[in-house]
């Protein structure tokens, strides 16, 4: 079953013309990794799918819906769409329970007690049940990232994305926070990851996309990309990263 | 110059004029600046979200109404404000003290609308884009993200408005209303002393800038640190007997 799919998807930054008509269709339950050099258009493809960048052109629809139209209420399907990203964002002014808790109660209707518990239970299951009530300034990196994850998680998505997440940590917390998507693939989470971490894309993924000058350029299995790559774009990325 | 009275003078008319330095000036010139960084903190911050409108004719206008205020002499616009514009609004039967105030209110509001938006600006962009991912609309996730980061940004240097308002609320002894650079004028007719009143009016401005702009400073250093939220919230938590 098909849950966002775009269709000749166009966005410019003043004359970088970023994404050239870009299509592709995400099923449900897969988990889709994006590589690609830097500027190629990985992180704008991945925006573009929550509408945090407006596609000048070209249609996107998410579960079977268009969201591209006009009169789309865009905040009700975001909520649908979890995102993490390179940066972290999460709330320096809230407790680390009061980042995950505030969305479910003010969008769902959660109650305290419901969004508490279920705090709770998205801390224990990524570590950081110690630090609920905590402040963000007090955590590490790594810890942050978790809790972002968490955070998305708890909307309840059908599909999360992943915007570089580990590109601003330290290395010694990228494992941790690549254990907590692995985990989160293995319920069997949509999601698409745009990354660094070959090793690691090739371990998680179902399918790679390899984007490029604003398009893309490869579309195929692990095996098919990281052994056996046809356009000579990624042979000679493929020849510079790994 | 005859230096060998000036503390004795100081004390006589201190002893002397105490009242109408203190019970006049002083509250005239307090009274002065509340009012005016009251209003103008609740103008600039309705000038600040016009500022940041999507409509392009009233940012246009707003940044106008900022670029004269800063840009023009605060005299010369209590100048307009006492002698021009009573005579335009003729109908409006306020007291100078009234015109004197809202042209400094307005002056302010200027200052203060920059930085409310320049506090708003500064909250990291990831914040905003985090809330909207979540699923917050626009409006939410402005009253609930990004202004209770702003306010840090924000208070402080509200606190070296109100520093500088003060100040400049001498500005009004031109028209002498009774603040405190007034009384300097009085008590220098009444006793034909002149270093005398004026290092005393010095010394009250003092007394009031010197421990308000360390009050100021040290709420900066305090909102830097990464815990500064949490008391904050402590606080909020009290006031709204447990429950956020």
């Amino acid at each position: 079953m098909e849950i966002i799919k775009t269709v000749n998807l166009h966005k410019s930054f003043g004359d970088l013309h970023v994404l050239q008509g870009v299509n592709q269709t995400i099923h449900k339950g897969e988990v889709i990794s994006i590589i690609g050099p830097s500027g190629g258009g990985k992180s704008t493809f991945l925006r573009c799918l929550n509408l945090l960048e407006k596609p000048e052109k070209g249609q996107i629809f998410f579960g079977g819906k268009e969201i591209t139209g006009k009169n789309v209420n865009i905040d009700q399907h975001r909520q649908k769409m979890g995102m993490v990203f390179q940066q972290f964002n999460v709330f320096p002014h809230l407790t680390v329970a009061e980042n995950i808790t505030l969305a479910p109660k003010m969008l769902k209707g959660k109650s305290e007690e419901e969004a508490t518990a279920m705090a709770k239970d998205l801390l224990t299951r990524v570590g950081l049940i110690d630090k609920f009530d905590e402040m963000p300034g007090n955590l590490s990196g790594g810890q942050k990232q978790r809790l972002a994850i968490v955070r998305a998680l708890a909307m309840e998505p059908e599909v999360m994305l992943f915007d570089e997440p580990t590109s601003a940590l330290d290395p010694e917390m990228v494992g941790e926070v690549l254990d907590v998507i692995k985990g989160l693939v293995e319920t069997g989470m949509t999601c698409v990851i745009v990354t660094h971490e070959m090793r690691f894309a090739e371990e998680v993924s179902d399918r790679i996309l390899f984007i490029a000058d604003g398009n893309i350029l490869e579309d195929g299995t692990p095996e098919q990309v990281f052994h056996n790559p046809q356009h000579p774009r990624l042979q000679d990325f493929l020849k510079k990263v790994l | 110059m005859d230096f060998s009275l000036f503390i004795p003078n100081m004390i006589k008319i201190w002893g002397k004029y105490w009242q109408l330095f203190l019970l006049t000036g002083l509250k005239n010139t307090l009274l002065l600046t509340c009012i005016s960084v009251a209003l103008g903190t609740l103008l600039g911050t309705v000038i600040a979200m016009l500022k940041m409108s999507k409509f392009k004719p009233i940012r246009f206008l707003v940044t106008l109404y900022i670029e004269v205020l800063r840009g023009t002499p605060i005299l010369l616009q209590l100048y307009v404000f006492y002698f021009v514009l009573p005579n335009v609004f003729t109908f409006l039967k306020l007291s100078q003290f009234m015109w004197v105030s809202i042209a400094l209110c307005v002056n302010s509001s200027a200052y203060v609308s920059e930085v409310i938006r320049s506090g708003i600006q500064a909250v990291d962009k990831g914040q905003m884009e985090a809330a909207r991912s979540l699923g917050m609309s626009e409006k939410q996730a402005m009253m609930k993200i990004i202004l209770p980061q702003a306010v840090r940004n924000i208070l402080p240097a509200l606190g070296n408005e109100f520093i500088m308002m003060l100040k400049e609320t001498s500005l009004a002894s031109t028209f002498f209303l009774g603040d405190l650079m007034t009384s300097y004028s009085i008590v220098k007719g009444a006793s034909y002393l002149t270093l005398e009143p004026m290092t005393i009016i010095a010394i009250i401005y003092l007394c009031l800038t010197y421990p308000l702009s360390k009050i100021v400073e040290r709420f900066e250093k305090k909102m830097a640190s990464p815990n500064s939220y949490k008391k904050h919230n402590r606080k909020r938590k009290l006031m709204s007997g447990g429950k956020i």
